[in-house]
């Protein structure tokens, strides 16, 4: 690098770049987290389901699905798997309820977490409660997830 | 090696390469459970698997770190290391840790795992990365202080120069935003916007400044190029990469259920992080061009250009790919992340630690560079790692366009299980791949142990 742009330069584009755009990430923050109400679908963050986001972390579900895009891509999305699903926790408990101990030959299956029903009823919800954030032009593209 | 205590990077670095392997024997397992979904099934499900082949990479990059700096600070302090018996000790306390924890996922349930370690006390398990039993993560938290602290006491009470400043903050900011591991709000919109607090200003953000004072001390030491030219180059390359990277974070938050601002944010900033690893291209071959001896250490001079190079690659353009809001759109969330994912990591990261292990193993073993065979066996493991990493990350990149083209771009788009049988070929192609780099890896250990002619090289 030429003479005329010195370390001292380089210096002060650092701390001043850093600490601005530090400061900007936080006013940031602070806006986002006011503006979330109106997307968070907060209004239906019940108990059941702040149980159901504890059995979600709890049995690892992250380890293969996405929710929202983010986790693992070895099985589907499952941020929107309440409206694939029919609008149906009883067919998201169902499906969870009835994988078989051994999986499928073959094929990658979905191991057989043992649930209570009333453990199910609150993973069902949570699932219900992560389909009603309203993304940002709707993701997922499409009903597939 | 100027001061003894120098010698305590060796522990550290040994630990980094034996669980880099059991990362790589994971890895393997998971992309044969993509083509073959009952392999292992039930006793190892990929969740468990891939928690061990990524947390397994967290930990050996702390220690390959830790002991990177274990070695760098004392030399550019100009002074022994402030408690070598604390960084023994601490070495043992995270070994132990991370050792019971990569155990615990592969013994026990999850669930089972969650009860024993009183998860209910305060839940921070069961999210992408930061799966660590709450203790664990505890346990990491005052190693790390205990790291902090010696380095730092090392560092103030000796010579302070711009690199071992340098990597102190970046290592201040690795334990600062860890502490959002903590924070696990019912509230899955909260959640996951202040998890990329730790992930996100983590790999995109402070371990930036990592990566580039470790580089850039190399660099001085294999080159012989003037302090100067390169503390000016590091100054640039760390604030570029916190200008962009900072409000970067904003590309993880176009479809979570955050404001819409955040694509314009998100997409303007983090398309200007490739800028920081282009630089940091221009400046390893820079200062390469302009050596003023020819080191001995050809390997490690090899490692530098490479992990410069990868990571513009992996980081760079692999991150830019998929990083504007209106492509991210189509592919977030599928095989591209897990394309870009892999290369970024080990450009950046992995690669930046195989130098350090490089130029200072040697010196650690009362030696100036490994025999000529070692070097060459080393080199030739650095090709069979890289080269392989490249075509993983291609073949997955196949892999996820087929993917958004199919199950989110068509008229008709089909379902996620259809769509991943449908691109199976390039998961077998992406597994042939990693059993390659699995070779390398081999390769590279035997290299320590090959014997050979010495290096000849002019005495300074």
């Amino acid at each position: 690098m030429r003479e005329t742009f010195t370390k001292g330069m380089a210096r002060n584009i650092y701390y001043g770049g850093a600490v601005f755009f530090f400061l900007v990430l936080i006013g940031l923050t602070v806006d986002t987290v006011k503006s979330l109400p109106k997307t968070d679908n907060s209004e239906n963050l019940t108990e059941q389901v702040a149980a159901g986001k504890r059995l979600w972390e709890i049995n690892n579900c992250i380890g293969c699905h996405t929710l929202l895009g983010e986790g693992a891509y070895f099985a589907p999305e499952l941020g929107n798997v309440y409206t694939r699903f029919g609008e149906s926790t009883e067919a998201i408990k169902a499906f969870i309820k009835y994988r078989p101990v051994d999986g499928i030959p073959g094929r990658r299956s979905m191991p057989q977490f043992n649930l209570t029903d009333e453990q199910l009823e609150a993973l069902a919800q949570f699932l219900k409660y992560v389909d009603g954030v309203k993304t940002a032009r709707d993701w997922p593209p499409n009903i597939q997830g | 090696m100027k001061y003894e205590s120098q010698g305590i990077a060796k522990m550290y670095f040994i630990a980094a390469i034996a669980l880099f392997v059991g990362q790589i024997l994971f890895g393997t397992i998971m992309g044969l459970q993509y083509v073959m979904g009952d392999f292992l099934f039930p006793e190892l499900p990929f969740n468990v698997v891939r928690m061990v082949h990524t947390n397994l990479l967290i930990i050996w990059l702390l220690f390959g770190f830790m002991g990177s700096a274990y070695f760098l600070v004392p030399e550019e302090s100009e002074r022994e290391l402030f408690s070598p018996m604390l960084a023994k000790v601490m070495f043992w306390i995270f070994l132990f840790a991370g050792v019971m924890t990569i155990l615990g996922y592969l013994l026990v349930p999850y669930a089972r795992l969650a009860e024993i370690t009183m998860n209910d006390l305060l839940p921070t398990m069961g999210r992408e990365f930061l799966e660590q039993p709450t203790i664990t993560k505890i346990g990491i938290v005052i190693v790390v202080l205990a790291f902090l602290f010696n380095i730092g006491m090392t560092i103030l009470t000796g010579r302070k120069t711009v690199i071992n400043v340098v990597l102190l903050t970046g290592m201040v900011g690795l334990a600062v935003f860890f502490l959002f591991s903590f924070y696990n709000p019912d509230n899955i919109v909260l959640d996951k916007y202040f998890w990329w607090f730790v992930v996100h200003l983590w790999v995109e953000g402070v371990w930036e400044l990592i990566m580039a004072s470790l580089l850039a001390y190399v660099l001085i030491k294999v080159t012989g190029v003037d302090r100067e030219v390169v503390e000016k180059w590091l100054y640039i390359i760390i604030a570029m990469a916190l200008i962009s990277g900072l409000l970067g974070t904003g590309h993880h938050f176009f479809w979570i259920g955050t404001p819409d601002y955040w694509q314009w944010i998100g997409s303007v900033f983090s398309a200007l992080e490739p800028i920081p690893f282009f630089m940091m291209t221009l400046f390893a071959f820079n200062v390469v061009n302009k050596r003023r001896r020819d080191h001995p250490n050809k390997a490690a001079v090899l490692w530098a250009l490479g992990t410069a190079v990868m990571a513009f690659l992996g980081a760079g353009v692999w991150g830019f790919l998929h990083t504007l809001a209106p492509v991210n759109f189509y592919t977030h969330g599928t095989q591209i992340t897990a394309a870009h994912g892999h290369m970024a990591f080990y450009g950046a990261y992995v690669m930046v630690v195989l130098t350090m292990i490089s130029y200072s193993m040697p010196l650690m073993r009362g030696q100036k560079a490994a025999n000529v065979t070692a070097q060459l066996l080393e080199m030739w493991s650095f090709w069979l790692m890289t080269i392989s990493m490249v075509f993983i990350t291609l073949f997955l990149t196949g892999a996820g366009i087929v993917q958004v083209y199919l199950q989110r771009y068509s008229d008709d788009p089909l379902p996620f299980m259809v769509v991943q049988e449908k691109i199976a070929l390039f998961y077998w192609m992406r597994e042939v791949a990693g059993v390659v780099f699995l070779i390398g890896l081999m390769l590279y250990i035997y290299s320590f142990f090959a014997k050979g002619k010495e290096v000849e090289f002019v005495e300074e």
